[in-house]
């Protein structure tokens, strides 16, 4: 049986950080869906926050005011103390990844470009012009050849074996072999990335099913602050690709379809760099009462920042709305509308990125320590990966020296994987029924309609119930090719399972937590409530059914206050 | 409108040969070619293979031949095609593995003979390197490459020469090499001075041509090869000293 001390599951910035940074005595590898440049890391592009100070506007920046603006943007549900560690470790990060070979801009005298972010004091964010996060990823995975990193390439896990609180190691789908293989480790990281692909409208990649959150979530390690689903403010028009918070970075205006800078009657002082979710709330409310285009999406204009500039410091923006919108930013204002990015919930870890299992860690945006609390703010999911992916790898790798396997790890193991061929030769053997591309388009729209920007009870309740019909109907699913290599039909038929789970505990919290906070608006309970839901979401999955429990956020220097921007 | 897809399909395992496969495709709105070979995949035959990740022209999952030209299938919007016949094929010169998906090994091999990290100076403790943002943007064009393996399938050398790096590495190299943080010694980059290295290429461009990314791993190699060859005419002086 393949057998290893640590394996990491994903290939993105936070899997290859922690792979990088475990202990070389040790035998570590990578389980990655898919070839580790093709993670959506690589579809990061604004930048990776640090108090460099190398902005003139930036001499005065320093970690704790980082810290400072991380906790405010996370409307104060951010533990303080998880926080200011990303912080402090944010600019070593930064030199790091330079010395690594990172090609990040440069301003006059040679210093690390940094340009001004959403809800930040100072202009903070480290850049390679907007496509800092290929940069990044390309350069960890350089550095993985280097170090020689065994890589399981195009392998699923589809099962988290935990026994008695311990983790025993995966199961996963093969699939260019098509064989169900189980894999000991003594310690296992999850590093598995985002579930946008839930929603109808996202940024996400194709493969960001989320299913490593929902395997976590079914071997019983609890889910936290899963109701905080960030909407990026601006996504392309139609395909809902990504344009950067850089662009308003660079000074781009937001305009509703009387040519207003609206921003003013959101967050005067910000404007269009407010946090995300006051930025996504006053788009959505132009378009919904009348004065976006289309009834569907304002313009962000970049035209006065000109040519020189934009393909300078937006080249990639300026290709992506070339290949898909048909226009040039140059002469023409981007079509853009909020869409599902980002999930500030994911597993339950603690600072040192362990979960409540023993010997099970994860690190990223499938992890929540929590760093970002109710909203996270732009830059700092890149400095999370990199930071919490190392301080993944070091953990496991110090607390791998005091595991042991159990006899029946094994056992158990080979067990797992014949429930997986069961499994499979019964969605095999149906030759009609439900498929699952039809079910997966239904949640997708449930959780668009229902559990999006503005929520309120009854859609929320609605929601449960409609989940709750799919997940009836996702008995009947069935594969139709008979071929299990490179089958891209049972990746999502396996897969779905998660996202049924992940629906649910997403609406669940949000039903639950009748308070307006960052990410959640309740239009039913449209202000914060400190007194009752200054706590962090736990939904522990038992006997096959969520269970929720509440844990107090850690605050130490930061009393909340209210968020003005 | 209606289209045709022409979906080259081979199962190694099963088939003798691989063959082509029509599907009729009728397009709602704005689809890309990748689009509608999803929609084909869920709603025709689940079991047609292919890979594909972002949608947005940055992973370098989807590069195939779509009419006989090299292109990522997301970035390929159906209308721009001139005909509704739209012939699809996996990238060439690498062994099918299952319909579209093909075996990058030899890529990715290629890859790591040229060392492709920075040999940088250890200078951990300090605040990083001071770099001019010109020195940045030289190897930015570079810096782009998604290794999505299409100058590789389309290059002439390396479907005959299987010691040819190709030009993606080729181009990688000279990323580091133009690098001013990059301290790697002459003997260690002037490996590729060989016909398997930069003197292999046919200087035909396919792989410019190839390219969806605008990256002209071409001139990473001829700049290799102008670069080595200033350097051996130094060297020469020195000697002669």
């Amino acid at each position: 049986m393949i057998s290893h001390d640590i394996l990491v599951v994903g290939g993105g910035l936070a899997g290859l950080s922690a792979a990088l940074n475990s202990d070389p005595a040790l035998s570590v590898a990578v389980v990655s869906k898919v070839h580790p440049l093709r993670s959506h890391s690589v579809a990061a592009q604004g930048g990776i926050n640090a108090p460099l100070g190398n902005n003139p506007d930036s001499k005065d920046d320093t970690w704790e005011k980082h810290a400072f603006d991380t906790i405010k943007g996370s409307d104060y549900l951010a533990d303080q103390n998880s926080a200011e560690l990303m912080c402090r470790l944010a600019a070593p990060t930064i030199y790091h990844l330079d010395t690594l070979g990172v090609p990040f801009s440069r301003f006059p005298g040679g210093v690390i470009a940094q340009r001004p972010f959403g809800g930040a004091g100072f202009p903070r964010t480290c850049y390679a012009a907007d496509r800092t996060g290929l940069v990044i990823l390309h350069t960890l995975y350089e550095h993985s050849i280097r170090k020689n990193v065994h890589f399981y390439n195009e392998w699923l896990v589809t099962k988290l074996v935990v026994d008695d609180g311990k983790c025993l190691g995966v199961v996963v789908y093969d699939l260019a072999s098509g064989e169900i293989i189980p894999i000991k480790a003594r310690a296992v990281i999850f590093a598995t990335g985002g579930y946008g692909r839930v929603y109808l409208k996202t940024t996400n990649a194709f493969i960001n099913h989320g299913s490593g959150i929902g395997i976590a979530y079914q071997a019983g390690v609890p889910l936290k602050d899963l109701e905080f689903v960030q909407f990026h403010p601006t996504s392309l028009f139609g395909k809902n690709i990504l344009i950067t918070e850089g662009a308003r970075g660079e000074g781009g205006y937001l305009l509703n379809n009387q040519g207003k800078r609206f921003m003013e009657d959101y967050a005067p002082t910000a404007m269009e760099l407010a946090p995300r979710d006051i930025v996504a709330r006053a788009i959505q409310t132009e378009v919904d009462a009348g004065r976006g285009y289309e009834k569907e999406y304002v313009h962000l204009d970049l035209r006065h920042i000109g040519a020189e500039m934009i393909k300078k410091r937006l080249p990639g923006i300026r290709e992506i709305c070339h290949n898909f919108a048909s226009l040039d930013p140059i002469d023409t204002p981007i079509p853009i509308q909020p869409a599902q990015h980002y999930s500030m919930g994911g597993i339950d870890v603690d600072e040192s990125c362990a979960s409540p299992v023993e010997g099970f860690f994860a690190a990223g945006e499938c992890a929540c320590v929590s760093v970002h609390g109710a909203n996270r703010l732009g830059g700092n999911s890149l400095l999370d990966t990199v930071v919490f992916g190392k301080v993944a790898g070091e953990e496991a790798s110090r607390r791998t020296k005091n595991l042991s396997g159990s006899k029946r790890t094994e056992k158990l193991l080979l067990d797992e994987c014949l429930k997986l061929k069961n499994k499979i030769a019964a969605w095999q053997s149906r030759d009609s029924g439900i498929k699952v591309h039809r079910l997966l388009d239904r949640l997708k729209n449930i959780m668009s309609d229902r559990v999006g920007i503005f929520r309120n009870k009854k859609e929320l309740a609605d929601a449960l119930q409609e989940i709750a019909m799919t997940r009836d109907d996702y008995k009947e699913a069935y594969i139709s090719g008979d071929c299990l290599r490179y089958s891209q039909e049972l990746v999502n038929i396996i897969e779905f399972g998660s996202m049924l789970d992940l629906a649910e505990v997403i609406t669940l919290g949000g039903l639950n937590r009748d308070e307006t906070r960052g990410s959640h608006f309740r239009t039913d309970f449209p202000s914060r409530n400190d007194k009752e839901w200054l706590k962090h979401t736990l939904v522990t999955c038992e006997q096959g059914r969520p269970k929720i429990s509440y844990k107090d956020v850690k605050i130490d220097k930061y009393e909340p206050k209210e968020r003005k921007y | 409108m209606d289209y045709i897809f022409r979906i080259l399909r081979f199962d190694p395992q099963k088939d003798g040969s691989p063959y082509f496969q029509d599907f009729s495709y009728e397009s709602e709105g704005k689809k890309s070619v990748l689009d509608a070979l999803m929609d084909i995949r869920n709603e025709q035959d689940g079991a047609i293979s292919l890979r594909y990740s972002c949608r947005e022209a940055i992973c370098g999952s989807c590069a195939m031949v779509i009419n006989g030209n090299f292109d990522l299938a997301c970035r390929t919007n159906l209308e721009s095609l001139k005909n509704s016949l739209v012939v699809i094929e996996p990238l060439p010169n690498l062994e099918i593995q299952k319909d579209l998906v093909v075996d990058m090994d030899p890529f990715w091999k290629a890859l790591h003979k040229i060392e492709p990290y920075l040999h940088g100076e250890n200078i951990e403790s300090s605040k990083g390197h001071l770099v001019d943002d010109k020195d940045m943007d030289r190897i930015f064009q570079f810096v782009n490459c998604v290794m999505c393996g299409s100058c590789y399938a389309a290059c002439p050398v390396a479907s005959r020469d299987e010691r040819y790096l190709g030009p993606a590495a080729l181009a990688k190299l000279y990323r580091f090499v133009r690098d001013p943080r990059d301290i790697r010694p002459f003997a260690n980059w002037s490996r590729v001075n060989t016909e398997g290295g930069v003197w292999g290429c046919d200087t035909v461009f396919a792989c410019n041509e190839a390219c969806p990314k605008d990256v002209r791993p071409a001139d990473g190699i001829e700049a290799l090869r102008r670069k080595l060859v200033v350097e051996k005419i130094k060297r020469l002086f020195r000697l002669g000293r």
